[in-house]
């Protein structure tokens, strides 16, 4: 348990917007620039050895962040941290070497490939680049790669078009795998698969992560899934971290109203286990025009005065499981203190 | 029943358009690297005793005002014309291809720039552009293929930036930046492989309307000049005898749609045969 504790990689606060495009006329009358706040002060540790689920409705920023994470994008504000470094700040062969520890898995397995590349081509190009095997060692490697995410042997010297999508999906974890990266970032790995090949790179991702020792960044809109494979769930709503904690308390015990309400939109096949509560009303507010106050307090069926004018942060007395919502002022689980 | 499971395939791997314009383009290509074994007679020898000769066994095209022999002069004119065909489109294709692929890449400011430097090519009419600047540099092949040059970037500049521009959005341009890669390594290795399909399709009709072109300007006493045998040369010679001998315009004219048909028919072929596999 101790080794799980050493913080990896963490964010500070980081926000990201995306300004929409001001055309000439806009720009010389000085119209403001609007943008869409996809991240709005994500902070969070990200400890060795964990699987750290990030859950939440689609456009709440959680392929942003799993995209700061690796640097795709830099964050306008607030900063990533790696082993103590901003990672900003990293240049040249830092750079690279950040790139080859804190890999990236896409979700689309049908763009994430260049289908003019062999998968030979694509491994042998991230072992060469990285200088991971010395020339006469790469054909090895790459059988040993693809012996990891079980795909026969012949599979390299085949397209990205002869395969499947579950197959393309093993074989972007191979070239992320080729880096030997210590922090694995999987961006919905699996909502663009079959159900029925959803669970068998899952749990690949899961004997890969205990055989390697890796440390995973789990990005998904599956509750069940994430409460699977993940040892600590973040719920994201509209770029903001609202409740962060270990996966069974977050699942049984929720301390924030949005993962209530998320955890009871679930579909639930027992009819005995099916939630009497309504789903969460209204829509997810505009990311171009942020509520006032507390972000949620627009669909939050506890909202009262001082949500609307201070925006909670994520705190709460128990440091394993941290909650953005006023009402865990007031001590007691959310869950015990509303719901009846 | 066993040839026909083993030819089949080989078949369909060609495309029916790339095999009629490979064998036309093929054909263009063997006159045009060995028209002295093909070609009857010499080019421009006149032979005073057979002016404006209709075609017969002699001379199967026929001759012209001096005597020379048409289809010996169509047959050196595919050296002068295939060499316009390549000269006149791979600089172009080239420049335009680097530039495109360097500008659809950066985006933003360098695409802005590159945007109106387009519109500021495209607003004059391709040909009256390229004739203009013959003019100034003065006649002659080497001008027409700068002038080509000037000008003719743009348009394979436009087509690679524009296919650029989709191709790094997709997931596996993101997954070479993340593997740490060079732009460099990320526009020329990943993206541009993906991009430059069009690029080519278009390189093949632009090979064509280069000859159409060059033989534009041959007409014009802006290309090849006289006495060369080149297509545009020969019908602007034969304008004059259009009523008279109309075999000196007319079998160069033959030529140039054959060779215009296969580098169009190539162009078909390519763009089915290139097309990325899902």
């Amino acid at each position: 348990m101790m080794e799980r504790r050493e913080i990896l990689l963490s964010a500070e606060n980081v926000s990201k917007n995306f300004a929409f495009p001001r055309s000439l006329t806009q720009r010389l009358t000085g119209k403001p620039a609007v943008a869409v706040h996809a991240l709005n002060g994500v902070s969070f540790d990200l400890h060795r050895g964990e699987t750290l689920g990030i859950v939440g409705e689609s456009g709440c920023g959680k392929s942003t962040l799993a995209r700061c994470l690796v640097r795709l994008h830099d964050c306008d504000e607030g900063r990533i941290m790696f082993e103590g470094r901003d990672v900003a700040a990293l240049k040249g062969t830092e750079r690279r070497q950040f790139n080859a520890r804190v890999q990236m898995i896409f979700q689309d397995p049908y763009s994430s490939l260049n289908p003019r590349m062999r998968v030979r081509q694509i491994l042998a190009e991230a072992l060469g680049v990285h200088k991971m095997k010395p020339k006469a060692q790469i054909p090895a490697r790459i059988a040993e790669l693809l012996d990891l995410v079980r795909l026969p042997a012949d599979a390299a010297d085949k397209y990205p078009h002869e395969f499947s999508g579950g197959q393309r999906q093993r074989i972007g974890i191979a070239r992320a795998l080729a880096v030997e990266p210590e922090v694995l970032v999987a961006d919905e790995l699996v909502s663009a698969l079959d159900v029925s090949v959803q669970a068998q790179v899952v749990n690949l991702l899961l004997q890969l992560q205990e055989q390697l020792h890796l440390t995973v960044v789990f990005v998904a809109h599956d509750l069940r899934l994430v409460r699977h494979i993940s040892h600590r769930v973040a719920v994201m709503y509209l770029g903001k971290i609202v409740e962060l904690g270990q996966t069974e308390a977050l699942f049984t015990a929720p301390r924030h109203p949005y993962t209530k309400v998320l955890l009871d939109a679930a579909p639930e096949l027992d009819p005995a286990r099916r939630s009497k509560t309504v789903a969460v009303k209204g829509e997810l507010p505009s990311p171009v025009n942020l509520p006032t106050g507390c972000l949620f307090n627009t669909r939050c069926p506890h909202a009262f005065n001082r949500c609307f004018t201070d925006r909670p942060v994520l705190t709460a007395r128990d440091p394993d499981h941290l909650a953005a919502c006023h009402l865990t002022d007031f001590g007691l689980p959310f869950q015990n203190e509303l719901t009846a | 029943m066993t040839v026909a499971l083993t030819r089949r395939p080989v078949l369909r791997l060609i495309p029916r358009p790339l095999l009629f314009g490979g064998i036309l383009i093929g054909l263009s290509l063997v006159l045009a690297v060995f028209p002295a074994v093909f070609a009857p007679y010499d080019p421009i020898a006149f032979d005073y005793n057979a002016l404006l000769a209709p075609p017969s066994r002699a001379h199967l095209m026929g001759t012209d005002n001096f005597g020379r022999d048409v289809l010996s002069r169509v047959i050196h004119a595919f050296t002068i014309d295939m060499q316009i065909a390549f000269f006149g489109t791979v600089f172009p294709f080239v420049i335009g291809t680097l530039v495109g692929a360097l500008v659809g890449y950066a985006g933003g400011t360098a695409d802005a720039v590159f945007g109106r430097v387009v519109d500021a090519v495209i607003t004059f009419p391709f040909l009256v552009l390229v004739i203009a600047i013959v003019s100034v540099l003065g006649p002659g092949l080497v001008n027409m293929y700068i002038a080509l040059g000037v000008v003719g970037w743009v348009f394979y500049a436009r087509i690679i930036a524009s296919e650029i521009k989709i191709q790094k959005r997709l997931d596996y341009a993101d997954a070479g930046r993340a593997m740490g890669y060079t732009p460099m390594r990320i526009i020329f290795r990943h993206l541009l492989p993906n991009a430059i399909t069009p690029g080519i399709v278009y390189l093949m009709t632009d090979m064509a309307l280069a000859i159409l072109l060059g033989s534009s300007l041959g007409y014009l006493g802006l290309g090849a000049q006289p006495p060369t045998a080149e297509w545009g040369v020969q019908i602007a010679e034969g304008k004059n005898f259009m009523s008279t001998a109309w075999w000196i315009s007319v079998f160069p004219g033959i030529a140039i749609v054959l060779t215009g048909l296969g580098f169009s028919l190539i162009g078909d072929g390519m763009a089915e045969l290139l097309r990325t596999r899902k």
